[in-house]
């Protein structure tokens, strides 16, 4: 009886939902329909170096996801249980790696290493960990700060050491969050481009650079589309598998509602917080460190030339090699507005149509989160291949790369918003009520005033990602239109150069935005803590 | 009243001295000594948040104190760290282990220790059986009632057969009814082991305890 | 209508023999005084001066400053038809980003596309027909084996050369080494780690020099050759630019001194040297040359056929291609045009250059290059 009128969460919910089927769903299916007719399908699973593909970026995946959590795993007990000075810039570093484009975190390891690690596996799978060590952190630490330490304690009273404590104790219980961390580790490791695409050698593929290769460079769109499909298959599996996983091992625990941390106390355990926290920091530092000193690196030894002259040179009158960083910078910055833009308004959108559909608000939840869990370069190809005949021939048009990068974005501004939208306590709504507002005039006053912080949370992490974006713009920027991924991208592989130098420059710059939009976002974040 | 307990080979006494802890500018234990005679069963009474929980876990080795020592069967265990003082504890919300069935519950210490599954499971259903819950082995911790899982709690740190058993407040929080009917139950399943119970409950303490001291008088 | 169309063309042959004539530049300039009754396709048939097109080029083409350039600026006072240039990287990805964007183009008229790849550009129906109507009309006398490569018109043939490795003279010189002479050479462990190719799947260069060793090496030996190349330590690049302005010893300053070229580049060389000189610092490995034929055409979909057709018509004509041996170091495909001297001098033309039969690239080209990805690239 006090329910919003259905009319309105139509009229609210049909932009979102209308945009999804437009952008996502119906390139999906033109790109499932073009990988399952037509001889694209034979031609591409009898090839050998499908499976060779298939193989290696599988491997990798699994790998480097085991790797991350090893590593992970020690930083997240020490942040989970300890207090310790330095903490939450710890979480900040950690989590401004984790929102980095990935040819930043590529062009990080390439200045990083040696010349003979440079373009080995162990270098991928290096920039993979450093970029997903947020995951494991942030997320076995959640759980593992709900563990009651008395578990543990009266695990020891039974005689179980440190060790034991740990791998009988802690490790079973904390194992649905390793689950769940694991799995998004190994879907970024799994549809891994940008770190590919600079760090890796020439030949060393995984199955995103595969199809954009097949579809950019040698015009074979049904491989392409084949080869996304069985991405998307092996994909499936790993959720399905992941999601009863879960299931079978969540425990129910006496998760208290605060963490209990303390500070260490003996010397040991201060070293052991010291060389856990400071290891981890080290891994997010070092890298963009090596980053930064490389971009001061000439062939004709340390200089600043290639800040300062940045730009394309010419090497015959007309002729000029380079990247035009003035041209690339404005691209990004007018797609990342744009991108932001309508993220920020389908996002927010949706998200007043979730809380207010209740039930019904799941599935534009999930619908939403569709795009997520499709590679960009899935994403990019479907629009590629579906926007190139009227009505829809948008190929051309300038804002269908800011709708691509708005597709992955929109699923976090609606995280931000329906969280706090759901926390509104209903009581106030209907207090409203009592007070003589009709449903809406309710509504409207005690819940809608609370989007404006998050969509600020939400237009941030949006602004990050497009930044960032490198898959799906890959195919769908035209000549000229560059963004900055794409320039940096060309530019680093010039090795010795001070072409490659200005990649740096380029990859320092596009670090330094992204970890002060992530500045920002922990800033609204923390205000809105303080807020009833 | 009392059928002696069989299978504990030591019956060692509990020895604490001076014992100073501060957290921060707050003195927490104020230089307390306490003497506790092997195979005794002492209840410490004082009121919420006097420092008695803290006590025992400086007794178990969970907290480190500032000054003073800790010895049990005349042996010192003050920087002994907790898995290998012997020295068992019962907590106030049982802890009991929820991925664990209740019978890999009473046998982890016993596990621990290194027994073979044949053994240590023939023991968890001996002590099972002590504490009235036969049969009950194979059910999860998590379907288990109050009052059923404190006496799995109490049977899994006696089947690990420590020196010590310390109890933090074990009866607080349940029903009367269960209440009484625990606290029987307790002191005879505690006869002949060196015993330090921590409670605010007088009448507790009487059924329960041998000896009753203040925490106030330490 | 169809009187001011006629008026157009016929300007645009005469105009670049004798540059603007006073009667051209009268008819073209009117504005139309009549709207378009009885076409079918106003577009086809409106005015396009005033229009600005697109030349979409490969990134050997100058962008500005250079006689090249003038000679466009030329067709602009001419026409009133303003010409924007984009680079869109080497020809392979140009074609690429040509063949993605059939129907909806980056440009108006692309110019490079050669012979190793027109038929891929025309299956996946890049161009819209036209040839100029120099050729058409055969005021421009074409040589008939380059028209033939488009046999329905697809594009116009506008200069020819030969893909050659390039080797740089004075690095040989100075560790008394001399250069190797066949394809064959390039395998001997005694010029390892001295050459430099580009990847044939973004490069037409790069294509040309696979379909040479196929060429020398048949269709079941060229694995084995390009197998003995990666180990002798062959470098890949994606583009020629790269390739030459960035890793060449001679023109780029870099470590290696010899790369995949065109057997007119070395004239390029002479002209630009700094110090003057009047010797070639580059030479040709003859053997290795393999015949490339460069075309340009109407992009299908373009918003300004009528334009676009005029330009093409331009870029055959004398005018235009008078300019392109010193800029593009090809020859060419305008027969009236007489060579510059160094290019007489420098330029070298193998006798027998490579050639492949069409057809045959055509059907084995996407193969070719997926093994040749696997061997090379790993």
């Amino acid at each position: 009886m006090n329910r919003l009128p259905r009319r309105l969460i139509a009229a609210l919910a049909i932009g979102p939902v209308a945009a999804l089927v437009v952008f996502y769903a119906w390139p999906f299916g033109t790109l499932l329909a073009e990988a399952v007719t037509g001889q694209a399908l034979s031609e591409t699973l009898r090839r050998s170096q499908t499976w060779d593909v298939v193989w290696f970026t599988l491997w990798q995946a699994v790998v480097s996801t085991i790797v991350t959590i090893c590593v992970g795993l020690l930083p997240a007990y020490v942040v989970a249980r300890f207090e310790f000075r330095g903490r939450s810039v710890l979480i900040g570093l950690l989590t401004a790696t984790f929102v980095l484009p990935t040819v930043v975190m590529g062009a990080a390891f390439l200045a990083l290493l040696p010349d003979s690690l440079d373009r080995t596996v162990w270098a991928v799978i290096g920039a993979h960990v450093a970029f997903n060590l947020a995951v494991v952190v942030r997320v076995v630490g959640a759980l593992w700060e709900h563990l009651p330490t008395d578990m543990e304690h009266a695990a020891a009273t039974l005689g179980a050491s440190r060790w034991r404590v740990f791998t009988q104790i802690s490790l079973p219980l904390i194992r649905p969050a390793i689950t769940a961390a694991a799995t998004i580790v190994f879907l970024f490791t799994f549809t891994s481009f940008g770190v590919i695409r600079i760090l890796a050698a020439p030949g060393t593929r995984t199955i995103e650079v595969e199809v954009w290769r097949r579809a950019t460079q040698l015009g074979d769109i049904g491989g392409a589309a084949v080869l996304a499909l069985l991405q998307l298959a092996v994909l499936a599996v790993a959720l399905v598998w992941s999601t009863l996983a879960q299931r079978r091992h969540s425990r129910a625990l006496a998760l208290r509602p605060e963490a209990v941390r303390r500070r260490a106390r003996s010397r040991g355990e201060r070293a052991f917080v010291a060389v856990a926290a400071g290891g981890a920091a080290l891994v997010a530092l070092v890298p963009l460190s090596a980053l930064v000193v490389r971009s001061f690196s000439t062939p004709s030894g340390w200089s600043t030339s290639a800040w300062t002259q940045l730009g394309r040179t010419e090497v015959r009158p007309g002729i000029r090699v380079g990247v035009d960083p003035v041209d690339a910078i404005a691209n990004s910055l007018s797609t990342m507005a744009w991108a932001t833009l309508f993220a920020v308004v389908i996002g927010g959108v949706a998200s007043l149509a979730i809380t207010a559909a209740q039930r019904h608000g799941r599935l534009i939840d999930g619908g939403l989160m569709l795009p997520l869990g499709t590679s960009a370069v899935t994403i990019g190809l479907g629009m590629l291949i579906t926007f190139d005949a009227p009505p829809a021939d948008w190929r051309a048009s300038w804002w269908l790369v800011p709708v691509g990068h708005a597709l992955v974005a929109v699923p976090f501004v609606v995280r931000t918003c329906v969280g706090v939208l759901r926390s509104v306590d209903p009581e106030m709504t209907a207090a409203a009520a009592t007070l003589g507002a009709a449903p809406v005039r309710a509504w409207r006053s005690t819940v809608v005033p609370y989007l404006w912080r998050p969509l600020g949370v939400g237009a941030a992490l949006a602004a990050a990602i497009s930044l960032g974006e490198f898959g799906a713009t890959s195919f769908l920027s035209r000549s000229g239109g560059e963004t900055l991924p794409i320039a940096i991208e060309q530019l680093l592989g010039r090795t010795g150069t001070t072409l490659q130098a200005q990649g740096y420059v380029l990859a320092t710059l596009l670090a330094v935005t992204t970890v002060v939009l992530v500045i920002v976002v922990e800033q609204l974040q923390a205000g809105r803590r303080v807020e009833p | 009243m009392t059928v002696p307990v069989a299978g504990h080979p030591r019956v060692a006494d509990l020895d604490v001295r001076d014992v100073y802890v501060s957290f921060g500018d707050t003195k927490v234990l104020d230089g307390v000594s306490l003497h506790i005679a092997g195979g005794e069963i002492v209840a410490l009474l004082g009121p919420s948040g006097s420092g008695k929980s803290t006590l025992l876990r400086v007794i178990a080795g969970l907290v480190v104190p500032d000054a003073g020592t800790v010895a049990v069967g005349g042996v010192a265990v003050t920087h002994v760290p907790t898995h290998r003082r012997g020295i068992g504890m019962v907590f106030q919300d049982d802890q009991l282990f929820p991925h664990l069935s209740t019978l890999d519950n009473v046998t982890f210490g016993p596990k621990m220790a290194g027994e073979s599954r044949a053994r240590r499971d023939e023991r968890g259903s001996v002590w099972l059986d002590r504490v009235g819950l036969a049969g009950f082995g194979p059910r999860r911790v998590t379907e288990l009632s109050g009052g059923e899982a404190k006496r799995v709690a109490l049977a899994r740190t006696l089947a690990a057969e420590p020196a010590v058993v310390l109890l933090d407040e074990p009866l607080t929080g349940l029903d009367r009814e269960l209440h009484d009917r625990l606290a029987i139950d307790l002191g005879q399943l505690l006869t002949g082991v060196t015993t330090l119970l921590v409670t605010h409950d007088p009448d507790e303490a009487a059924v329960i305890a041998d000896r009753t001291v203040q925490l106030s008088s330490l | 209508m169809t009187v001011v169309v006629v008026t157009l063309a016929a300007c645009a042959s005469d105009g670049s023999d004798s540059g603007s004539g006073t009667t051209d530049e009268v008819a073209v300039g009117d504005p139309p005084a009549v709207a378009p009754t009885d076409s079918t396709d106003p577009a086809d048939t409106a005015d396009p001066s005033g229009d600005t097109i697109t030349l979409v080029v490969y990134d050997s083409f100058p962008e500005a400053d250079t006689s090249l350039n003038d000679a466009l600026a030329s067709f602009t006072e001419q026409t009133g038809i303003g010409v924007d240039i984009l680079v869109a990287g080497d020809t392979g990805t140009m074609l690429s980003k040509a063949s993605l964007t059939a129907g909806n183009p980056e440009g108006d008229v692309m110019w490079g596309i050669d012979n190793t790849l027109v038929s891929r550009a025309i299956a996946d129906g890049v161009f819209e027909p036209h040839v100029a109507t120099g050729i058409t009309d055969g005021s421009i006398p074409v040589p008939e084996e380059f028209t033939a490569l488009t046999p329905n018109g697809e594009a116009t043939p506008v200069d020819y050369g030969d893909v050659c490795v390039n080797y740089d003279i004075g690095w040989f010189a100075e560790r008394d080494l001399d250069p190797p002479s066949t394809l064959a050479d390039l395998i001997d462990p005694a010029y390892a780690g001295m050459l430099v190719v580009q990847n044939p799947a973004t490069s037409s260069p790069g294509l040309a020099f696979l379909l040479a060793t196929i060429h020398e090496y048949g269709l079941e030996g060229w694995q084995d050759y390009w197998r003995a190349l990666g180990e002798n330590g062959v470098e890949v690049v994606e583009g020629w630019t790269e390739a030459y302005y960035e890793r060449f010893s001679w023109a780029g300053g870099g470590p290696t001194p010899m790369v995949v070229s065109y057997g007119s580049s070395p004239p390029a060389e002479v002209i630009f040297a700094d110090p003057p000189r009047d010797d070639a610092p580059t030479g040709v490995v003859e053997d290795t040359c393999f015949r490339q034929v460069e075309f340009a055409g109407v992009l299908r979909g373009t918003d300004s056929p009528e334009a676009a057709r005029l330009l093409v018509d331009f870029l055959i004509g004398d005018e235009f291609q008078r300019e392109v041996p010193l800029n593009l170091f090809v020859y060419p495909s305008n027969p009236a045009v007489t060579l510059p001297q160094e290019f007489v001098d420098f330029a070298v033309i193998p006798d027998q250059p490579r050639t492949l039969d069409p057809a045959v690239i055509d059907a084995n080209r996407s193969t070719w290059i997926d093994e040749w990805t696997e061997l090379v690239l790993g």
